[in-house]
């Protein structure tokens, strides 16, 4: 990727963090003329946790995309697609409402420890170099395992608002996160984001196969083994404050190896950007609902990310067909 | 003076048996044997895939202690498998083999991947693709090249060619070659020792043509040399 291909995704991500701290313009402009300490209360306590929890959970939703679909050597392999956040989400819901954990703390280990079962249970299942086809049948009987699992714990929860009480969040939403809460998820997840950059190259090498990346002198387990924990760990925080985003992890790679020339691990780095840029996108989306209703920004990613997906599948049979 | 290669107690459990091997000046060392007889194994072991036993020294060096960057200097090895998983171009595939920043041994243009740089390896033709990652395994100029089939799905002319490329890198780098070969003819016709394996070990180990004329053959792939070429026993 050049420098200016870089610098044009690091210009785009910025503006569109400002426009998401800055819309709507106009309740914004009115409350700062009215009452300047309330208006950069509001921008502060409300805009800019949701503006962070967007370029985070974007950015640690691309990267560990890319991390994933470099290690299974498939470019469909996402944390959705894999039941990762599916298993973060059961995870969190566990913690809360079963165990009782509920603090920031015990979400976070709760989707952390759902999120690591997930993909461990996928290695398992669909092996080292996963095929399309039990990859995707795999994430898809775990992803609707941990669904229904999630259900299950909300209708045994002793809290009888459970249901209730979780839909938002399920749902996926940025909304109304305080800035500690915006950090616990921002922190872990951008941390997450430059460690799994830092395995560029031995991703790049596995491009080669597995045999030739051991040969180079690449750990194969220990990499495989830090991959998922790392995006355990990122996405799991994430989940956690803001629940289950779907289609960022699977877009934002296959847009970031256009960048890369195609190589898997150098576009770990350009996928975060993407995702954090996607995110926010559709958290600026959100936004223009009508009748000042605010759509759930899960519904939007799918809503985008769905027909992306079919495309990908259409190109996929035509290219097979060839 | 040290060895070019030094190997004792290779094995990989239920594949290879405990197998030694030395090999002390450069030398084109060709491994024959059934399918399934052990020679990807014994790369394997050499190439410290798969969590091996045994020790290997390289000139005297253990390729284990070198991490990426610098193993490429010891020994690289070039899998039987093909394919690779994403869309790069056939440039980007040799860089991989190379250490950040650096130059391909000027060799791997005999293997004229140049007129195809450009193009995804996904799009090339096998014997194309498979010269490719040959160049991949050749451009870090390293002491032991170490090949899966290296001459497959390459058409006659280009057998040759590659098979007189390994040579002359033999002669003028000094280097070993260890390649594991299922045409014999080809194989007894450039390399200066065969080992012959069968179920997981060496059985035979000496020059070409006498292995090749040994009752080992017999024996080991069920064939004699007949009127006609090869024939079933």
């Amino acid at each position: 990727m050049t420098r200016r291909v870089t610098s044009a995704l690091g210009v785009t991500l910025l503006l569109l963090f400002a426009l998401s701290l800055a819309t709507p313009w106009r309740q914004l402009a009115d409350l700062v003329a009215g009452d300047r300490a309330l208006g950069l209360a509001v921008l502060q306590e409300l805009r800019l946790p949701r503006a962070l929890l967007a370029l985070s959970y974007g950015a640690v939703l691309g990267a560990s995309g890319a991390a994933i679909q470099a290690l299974f050597a498939n470019p469909l392999a996402s944390p959705d697609l894999t039941g990762t956040t599916g298993g973060a989400a059961l995870g969190a819901v566990l913690s809360a409402y079963i165990l009782g954990f509920s603090g920031p703390v015990g979400l976070t280990a709760g989707a952390v420890l759902g999120a690591l079962g997930a993909l461990f249970v996928l290695l398992a299942l669909a092996g080292r170099r996963a095929e399309v086809a039990t990859l995707l049948l795999g994430g898809l009987a775990i992803s609707a395992l941990a669904g229904a699992l999630t259900t299950v714990a909300l209708a045994l929860a002793p809290s009888p608002f459970a249901f209730y009480d979780a839909y938002e969040w399920l749902m996926g939403s940025l909304v109304d996160r305080s800035l500690a809460q915006a950090a616990f998820a921002a922190v872990p997840a951008l941390a997450v984001t430059l460690l799994l950059a830092r395995q560029a190259g031995a991703l790049d090498s596995l491009a080669l196969g597995e045999e030739a990346a051991e040969a180079l002198g690449y750990r194969l387990t220990r990499l495989r083994v830090g991959i998922v924990c790392l995006s355990a760990v990122g996405v799991g925080a994430c989940v956690a404050v803001c629940g289950a985003i779907g289609f960022i992890g699977l877009v934002a790679p296959i847009f970031a190896r256009r960048l890369t020339r195609g190589h898997p691990g150098r576009g770990i780095l350009p996928a975060a950007m993407i995702g954090g840029a996607l995110m926010t996108a559709a958290d600026l989306v959100t936004r223009v609902a009508p009748m000042g209703r605010a759509l759930p920004i899960g519904v939007v990613t799918a809503l985008l990310g769905a027909p992306f997906f079919l495309w990908l599948v259409v190109r996929m049979r035509w290219s097979l067909a060839r | 003076m040290t060895p070019l290669l030094h190997a004792e107690a290779l094995g990989l459990p239920g594949r290879l048996a405990p197998t030694d091997l030395g090999i002390d000046a450069p030398a084109f060392v060709c491994l024959v044997g059934p399918n399934g007889s052990g020679k990807t194994s014994l790369l394997h072991a050499l190439a410290r895939v798969g969590k091996p036993g045994g020790t290997v020294r390289i000139a005297g060096e253990d390729p284990e202690a070198h991490g990426p960057g610098t193993r490429t200097r010891l020994l690289t090895y070039l899998p039987a498998s093909r394919d690779i998983a994403w869309p790069l171009s056939a440039q980007d595939v040799i860089a991989l083999g190379l250490p950040p920043g650096g130059v391909a041994d000027p060799a791997v243009e005999a293997l004229e991947t140049a007129e195809f740089g450009h193009r995804r390896v996904d799009r090339l033709s096998t014997g194309e693709r498979s010269r490719v990652l040959i160049a991949r395994a050749v451009a870090p100029a390293p002491r032991l090249l170490l090949l899966d089939e290296p001459s497959a799905n390459l058409d006659p002319k280009w057998q040759l060619r590659l098979m007189g490329l390994l040579r002359k890198l033999v002669e003028t780098r000094g280097i070993a070659v260890v390649a594991a070969m299922h045409d014999l003819d080809l194989a007894a016709r450039f390399a200066d020792r065969l080992l012959m394996m069968k179920d997981g070990a060496v059985v035979a180990d000496g020059a070409p043509r006498a292995l090749l004329e040994s009752p080992h053959l017999r024996e080991v792939f069920g064939i004699v040399r007949g009127s006609a070429g090869w024939e079933l026993v």
